[in-house]
């Protein structure tokens, strides 16, 4: 009887790593063709039956990519819109957030429906307005233009309310009478505490930053304010059938994301689903 | 009045100095809230309503715009390429939807199983979560290629001639859905494994004993005490499904021969809006696709009381 069990799990073992090896490979290729594609030459891209393995691997296609677009620019202003996004964000998302979950104030939960209802209304409806702002701010092509509307955010502050409740009050209490203030309590015990929803939060919005593309397009069209992924679609447009270098930019693209993916792997996943248990 | 006469000096003294901490509480309740409030007004709340407006007008050069009453929402129905844009996003949401969800559910029961090496599928499976839609688009646009790509070459060992797929009115809305569900499924994954984890193994334990087998056991225990989580990946898939625009502006493309098979309702917003300048009609389709999300996501919370299990 218990060596049957034990076969049968053994068996179905065998089944579970067969059947995620394969899904495994089927979400590994294209970033094996990416990689792979980028140090192949143009006539072995485009060979019939197609070339696995590049013959030698040159860097030429990074050289191209490089040359033909100021990539060290799309870096900075990559790099540092995100960067201020995060930290706005992260203060100002954090403050609302210790108001909404702790302080009492006329109108409080009608404010707070008032912008969580934000959150249902598809980003397109923002869009125009937005644009128009930036208009008359005279920030079209600028890095403000990428910066300013991506320092609020309703989910933000959601998320972190929902985390803040979940800290115990008898802290804030005994801090209180310590003579504490508000801000004292806020920047000394509820931060503190809530490092995990911050880092969440931290991670969401350097990620929407980095591989955001249609605010971009919309705004920046000057080659000197564009992030990364404004470039790439630049790329494409000059580049249209050369493909190993257009893999070499996209490379040149996605891998600060896929290493800071892979350094901080623990805080992606309990960010995500973090999400998803703080309904 | 006279009750205020009657207050001992004492107890006066101890009301004033409880409303002073009150209104100190509400001033500093809204000092913390000013400068995100102001942000989402001026950003997120106005833009709205301005948007409404906006749908009632016509756009000329220079951003110059003029009232035009419901002249907008009227011309929606005779839109065929908006007509289109309706279908081929609606196309989009049925079939990615779905299939994301359901191998989101699979690749998470399977890696729920206490398998060796879960971290590094987890990791596999979710690298295309962080990788950058832009950069994914063109290398699967590379990798679709009639002539030169991977996949017809993988076909052919099967003796089948593959199409070319993004330039093929046929197939173009099949090969972008493919690229949303492998894009999609290692965030709803992970969401769903920590549902899975948060199942008490006793419901498991008490079927053990009853001999339950595994696939009735994922039917009848797993299946219904995760609804609370798949009603909430379905919820969020669908928002964002009704949104896709990364993959058609760059795998597609404006100057596409099938762009009218591929477009959808926010594309052909952009195109409207910051291509032909049409920004009064572009909003309008902007006013219609939140009603359309909102009636759907209404829906949904009608019909989760069906389906949807609350321990």
């Amino acid at each position: 009887m218990r060596t049957q069990s034990y076969r049968i799990s053994r068996k179905s073992k065998v089944l579970i790593h067969a059947l995620l090896i394969f899904g495994a490979i089927l979400m590994m290729i294209p970033f094996v063709w990416m990689l792979l594609t980028s140090f192949k030459t143009l006539t072995e891209s485009t060979q019939v039956p197609p070339v696995i393995i590049p013959k030698s691997f040159s860097f030429d296609n990074y050289a191209k990519a490089l040359v033909s677009l100021p990539f060290k620019t799309f870096y900075f202003n990559t790099i540092f819109t995100t960067l201020m996004k995060t930290i706005g964000q992260l203060l100002f998302c954090s403050m609302a957030a210790y108001a909404f979950a702790r302080l009492q104030f006329p109108g409080r939960t009608f404010i707070f429906l008032l912008c969580l209802s934000v959150l249902m209304v598809p980003g397109q409806v923002f869009i125009i307005p937005q644009y128009m702002i930036m208009k008359q701010l005279h920030w079209i092509d600028s890095l403000q233009a990428l910066i300013v509307p991506g320092l609020f955010s309703v989910f933000g502050t959601f998320l972190l309310r929902q985390f803040f409740m979940t800290i115990p009050r008898e802290l804030e209490e005994a801090a209180k009478l310590d003579g504490c203030h508000y801000v004292g309590i806020y920047w000394r015990i509820i931060l503190p505490l809530a490092k995990p929803g911050l880092v969440a939060l931290a991670i969401f919005t350097i990620l929407w930053s980095w591989n955001d593309l249609l605010w971009p397009i919309i705004v920046n069209t000057s080659m000197q304010k564009m992030p990364l992924s404004a470039g790439l679609a630049y790329l494409q447009g000059e580049h249209f059938t050369n493909f190993p270098v257009l893999m070499a930019g996209s490379i040149l693209a996605v891998w600060p994301m896929i290493i800071m993916f892979l350094f901080f792997q623990r805080y992606f996943i309990e960010g995500i689903a973090l999400t998803g248990t703080k309904q | 009045m006279q009750m205020e006469t009657q207050i001992k000096p004492k107890q006066r003294m101890k009301r004033s100095r409880i409303n002073r901490l009150k209104y100190g509480e509400y001033l500093w309740g809204y000092l913390f809230i000013a400068p995100f409030f102001l942000g989402i007004a001026v950003f997120y709340i106005w833009p709205v309503l301005q948007t409404f407006y906006f749908s009632f007008t016509e756009w000329g050069a220079f951003n110059k715009y003029s009232w035009s009453g419901i002249d907008n929402y009227t011309k929606l129905a005779s839109d065929k390429s908006l007509m289109h844009a309706f279908q081929n996003t609606l196309q989009f949401v049925i079939c990615s939807v779905p299939l994301t969800i359901i191998f989101s559910i699979i690749a998470a029961t399977l890696l729920n199983q206490k398998v060796r090496g879960l971290t590094l599928y987890r990791t596999l499976y979710f690298l295309p979560v962080v990788t950058m839609p832009a950069a994914v688009s063109i290398v699967w646009k590379w990798l679709y290629n009639g002539d030169y790509g991977l996949i017809n070459y993988v076909l052919s060992f099967f003796h089948i001639k593959g199409p070319t797929w993004l330039s093929s009115a046929d197939f173009v809305m099949y090969a972008i859905i493919i690229v949303a569900v492998w894009m999609s499924i290692g965030n709803n994954m992970i969401i769903l494994l920590s549902g899975l984890q948060g199942i008490s193994s006793s419901y498991y334990e008490a079927a053990e004993i009853d001999g339950a087998r595994p696939l009735y056991k994922f039917i009848h225990i797993t299946i219904p005490l995760l609804t609370p989580t798949i009603f909430f990946v379905t919820v969020m898939q669908l928002i964002s499904a009704f949104q896709m625009f990364d993959l058609i502006f760059m795998m597609i493309g404006d100057k596409s021969m099938v762009i009218q098979s591929a477009q959808t309702v926010v594309f052909l917003f952009y195109k409207y809006a910051f291509i032909d300048n049409a920004k009064g009609y572009a909003s309008t389709i902007a006013i219609v696709l939140l009603v359309i999300i909102m009636v759907v996501t209404a829906i949904q919370m009608k019909l989760q009381k069906k389906w949807v299990h609350y321990e």
